[in-house]
């Protein structure tokens, strides 16, 4: 890996993204758009409200990273750049971790939008904090960024690669947590909750929701959360091959 | 460098399997050092997997192929050689000259051996257009510029004048016959004949098997024949015989 090589690939996926303002622009205010109409659904329960929100928060910037790092990376394998790439003295973690730095940035835009809105406009409160807030949702899209990137080459055309977000996401999204507490739910559907990565953002965000100061298990999700996305980042460096046949 | 090898490329008994299918079916040739080199067959002959077998992204079932003394697919060899796919491997959403800088700097090259690539395929006053809004011609020189990075030792270009318009043809071919005056080894793919009037030696492909190789005018000697097409043509018949 050189460090050189990984900034000018995370720069390009940058640019390529600065040449086209609407997915830019989707990719910051859709969640904010999403959360705000959530509060009109809850009017007439704002405590609810304001004990989801914060969830949501670890969840979208997810969500939307993994679509657009999946189409991304599958377009870099369907043109035949990373063919020519594969050619040329550079690694393969060079090109993983670009896209990786370039969408966490995005990240950290889209997370630092979302939670002005959630804290201020929506006036959600949160007994942690905004940074801890900042941490959960950065960490949430580089676990998006990440599940994206190695789902990806499983992905022979377009059509399969927007259906591994139903297909791998929805299942997490439902056993998070987010709709009835976990302990509630069938052990079987428990069991599998427990080994998903999105349970544990989630978690991070009800506990800094409810504790004002950084608890042990704060600190325990948002390991198990980066560790995932390093994880999808090595899994997913294995799935580029240098040769085909 | 010991015995400076006169052949930049070693083809010997070459299987190469893609998909369970066979591609390519005990290919020996050899590419000499400094010269224009054609790679003719019709579509479908297994140019395009010889190519990528010669660059190293092809894996080979049985066989061996030497570049630049080295194993095909050797590390070491990812910056003596410049690849040019048949569709334009070049991000669509980047203009010219951050998609060229981009490859350069995998490359490990700066903004100067940028500009002197797009300066070679005379794209200067494009720098600044998105490649989606170019035309096709426009396309594959970026595609070209990209391989001509570095003045690579080998440069390995399939396709490179398809849809490219005669005055620009000439014009790219003048350019590959100043890159092999300077010692570059060119190897360019083609399903056009004509185009075998320009290379020194050319490989005749067909059904992933190596049907003849020499110089056009040898070939077509042998051949008693006038056109590569239709030494071409007369080959595969003696075949069928």
């Amino acid at each position: 890996m050189n460090l050189r090589r990984t900034m000018a690939t995370a720069l390009r996926v940058l640019r390529q993204l600065g040449h086209d303002p609407r997915t830019l622009i989707m990719i910051f205010l859709v969640p904010c758009a999403l959360i705000t109409i959530l509060k009109y659904v809850f009017q007439g329960d704002g405590h609810t409200f304001n004990s989801i929100a914060p969830m949501i928060l670890g969840i979208f910037p997810l969500i939307i990273m993994f679509i657009v790092t999946s189409i991304a990376t599958l377009r870099e394998r369907t043109i035949g750049t990373l063919d020519r790439l594969m050619t040329m003295p550079m690694s393969k973690l060079d090109l993983i971790f670009g896209y990786a730095i370039a969408f966490s940035l995005l990240a950290v835009v889209q997370a630092c939008i979302a939670s002005a809105v959630v804290l201020g406009l929506l006036g959600v409160t949160v007994l942690g904090g905004t940074i801890p807030v900042l941490i959960g949702a950065v960490s949430a899209a580089f676990l998006g960024t990440a599940l994206g990137l190695f789902l990806s080459a499983f992905a022979t055309s377009e059509f399969q690669a927007v259906q591994f977000m139903p297909a791998f996401i929805l299942p997490q999204l439902l056993t998070c947590g987010l709709f009835i507490a976990r302990d509630h739910m069938a052990k079987v559907v428990q069991w599998f909750a427990d080994v998903m990565p999105l349970t544990y953002s989630v978690d991070a965000m009800k506990q800094v929701t409810l504790h004002a100061n950084w608890s042990a298990l704060l600190s325990r999700d948002i390991a198990i959360v980066l560790a995932c996305g390093i994880a999808a980042l090595i899994l997913g460096s294995a799935t580029i091959r240098r040769q085909d046949g | 460098m010991s015995t400076t090898n006169k052949n930049a490329v070693e083809i010997r008994k070459l299987k190469v399997m893609l998909g369970g299918q066979v591609m390519l079916k005990n290919l020996s040739a050899d590419i000499p050092s400094g010269k224009i080199v054609g790679l003719l067959g019709p579509s479908g002959a297994g140019k395009t997997t010889l190519i990528r077998t010669i660059v190293g992204r092809q894996k080979i079932a049985s066989g061996r192929v030497t570049v630049l003394d080295q194993d095909a697919g050797a590390a070491e060899l990812r910056k003596d050689i410049g690849y040019m796919t048949q569709s334009p491997a070049v991000y669509y959403d980047l203009t010219v000259r951050e998609n060229v800088r981009y490859f350069a700097s995998m490359r490990g090259l700066g903004k100067l051996e940028a500009e002197e690539a797009i300066g070679y395929v005379k794209l200067t006053t494009n720098v600044k257009q998105l490649f989606r809004t170019l035309s096709g011609g426009q396309k594959s020189r970026v595609s070209l510029a990209i391989a001509l990075l570095g003045r690579p030792k080998l440069l390995v270009l399939d396709e490179p004048t398809v849809g490219v318009d005669p005055v620009l043809r000439k014009q790219l071919w003048q350019l590959f016959g100043e890159l092999s005056l300077r010692g570059t080894t060119l190897i360019i793919s083609s399903h056009v004949m004509d185009e075998a009037s320009h290379c020194q030696e050319l490989l005749l492909i067909r059904d992933g098997e190596l049907l003849a190789s020499g110089s056009p005018k040898g070939l077509c000697e042998r051949t008693g024949t006038r056109t590569v097409e239709d030494c071409f043509l007369k080959l595969v018949e003696g075949k069928k015989l």
